[in-house]
């Protein structure tokens, strides 16, 4: 079957989808979009977190049918995604990401220093400065929760962020680290930085 | 495999009536997660999600009526009032992820011992609202609802359209045993339901039986102790020997199974400790309304 969805701000179409695929599959293996990780596929370890009309979900459990007509952000689309928030909606030039500007997405940087002069989200960029990313696979679905949290909860507790966060496993860390870069977040996010 | 994508109420009735082996999808939880594993291939799905209704619900004079699809995030932050209980259980489901897409509907699909919501809607009171387009709507009391191990009393040709949860008229309480706080299917649930307009105690146990029940002897012990003890009146502190013995009613009601998440031995004595717990939570918040009550008279 053929699924219409938007994706990143931008309309995306998807061939040839089987009926029982999932959106995470959509995502990654139709539209080259493998930020969003592939783990338990039973929605436990949050890897394949995505916004679904606004609202974080597995996209390991969405059927890629459900997903016909809504809007979906994904990782790759997160940092325009908050800039266009920040900015209180896109006043100029084609909202969203482009599928290919989504594919080539990364944190650019030369050497060690990931992220210098990229553009990135304020959650994307505390990561990256508080050490919070270590073998990365769960880091997607990390930021895309986190950042969803901060959208609501701009001056969250550390009770607020454990729970934000506790639908996403990370097997590296120990968590202090993704604390700690939350919590940079959303400093930084009171400062306007 | 046929994905069926129904834009309402009337045509989701129709299809399930046209392919009774339909498998319903709405937030896909537990369907997914079985057809991601190869455990079912169903021949078609039933896509739920375009069916606007679903997720909503409307509070009535006594109860509520709770939407299939109402994801469990909305009941925390809505229903937490009315559904103190439910929205106690919605809390414990799995993490955020997924209580921003499961429902009761599908808790109530699926059946299984372990749904988080059980518990919950036995110690309330509820009513399933089942439909189909051959024989229009009727109310399956939850008692009756759960038939066997993941069974459920849902005819082929049915759906879920809503649960008819009673209004809490007291105070009520929900405790989960787990290895920890998110993503854990219960080891056993417990649910404690104060009704101090019939002066009765309503109780439900989840994962500690083939299919959720109350412990209907522990219960009956109970409002007759409280009765005859003259404690609804009174609001004094329940008898210890008197909360002992309805824990281990409550632990004699279950007819738990030794599996990978815990024994049977284990479940057993959870439940009483999660039966005592409850009830001493539920009757402090009690005794303390009435005392506010009572100051303020």
């Amino acid at each position: 079957m053929r699924v219409n969805f938007t994706v990143n701000g931008r309309p995306q179409e998807a061939d040839d989808v089987w009926e029982g695929e999932s959106l995470l599959y959509v995502l990654r293996e139709r539209l080259g979009l493998p930020g969003s990780k592939n783990a338990c596929e039973q929605g436990e370890c949050g890897s394949c977190t995505v916004r679904l009309d606004g609202v974080p979900v597995c996209s390991c459990l969405v059927a890629a049918g459900q997903v016909e007509g809504r809007e979906v952000v994904t990782v790759e689309g997160l940092a325009d995604y908050a800039r266009q928030r920040a900015e209180g909606g896109c006043a100029t030039g084609a909202p969203g990401t482009s599928l290919d500007a989504a594919k080539d997405w990364r944190a650019k940087g030369t050497d060690s220093r990931t992220g210098e002069g990229a553009e990135l989200s304020t959650v994307q960029q505390a990561f990256i400065d508080a050490g919070a990313v270590q073998c990365g696979f769960c880091t997607p679905g990390l930021l895309v929760a986190a950042d969803e949290m901060l959208e609501h909860h701009p001056d969250p507790s550390d009770a607020d962020i454990r729970e934000a966060l506790s639908g996403n496993l990370c097997r590296c860390t120990g968590y202090e680290k993704i604390m700690d870069a939350v919590r940079l977040a959303a400093a930084r996010q009171s400062e306007g930085v | 495999m046929d994905f069926l994508r129904p834009a309402s109420w009337e045509e989701a009735l129709a299809a399930k009536a046209e392919h009774p082996t339909a498998v319903p999808i709405a937030g896909g939880t537990d369907v997914m997660v079985e057809i991601n594993f190869d455990h079912r291939r169903p021949e078609y799905l039933l896509d739920l999600n375009r069916v606007g209704d679903l997720g909503e619900w409307e509070v009535g004079e006594e109860s509520v009526r709770l939407g299939a699809s109402v994801p469990y995030s909305r009941i925390m932050e809505h229903l937490r009032a009315e559904l103190p209980g439910l929205a106690l259980a919605s809390h414990t489901v799995a993490s955020p992820q997924i209580r921003n897409r499961g429902g009761v509907g599908g808790n109530l699909g699926t059946a299984s011992p372990a749904g988080d919501a059980h518990p919950a809607l036995l110690a309330a009171g509820a009513e399933v609202e089942a439909e189909s387009a051959a024989r229009g709507t009727r109310l399956i009391p939850i008692d009756e609802f759960y038939t066997g191990v993941k069974r459920n009393a849902l005819q082929p040709d049915e759906l879920i359209r809503a649960v008819h949860v009673r209004k809490a008229d007291g105070p009520q309480q929900y405790s989960k045993v787990g290895t920890r706080n998110a993503m854990v299917i219960a080891v056993c649930a417990f649910g404690l339901a104060l009704h101090p307009e019939t002066r009765t105690v309503r109780t439900g146990i989840g994962s500690a039986a083939p299919t959720p029940v109350r412990a209907r002897t522990a219960e009956d012990f109970l409002n007759a102790a409280l009765e005859e003890g003259g404690f609804w009146d009174s609001g004094k502190i329940i008898t210890p020997s008197v909360a002992k013995q309805f824990a281990d009613l409550c632990s004699a009601s279950c007819n738990p199974i030794d599996d990978v998440r815990g024994t049977a031995s284990y479940r057993r004595h959870a439940v009483g400790v999660m039966a005592r717990r409850t009830l001493t939570w539920t009757w402090e918040s009690y005794r303390g309304t009435r005392r506010a009550t009572e100051g303020a008279a």
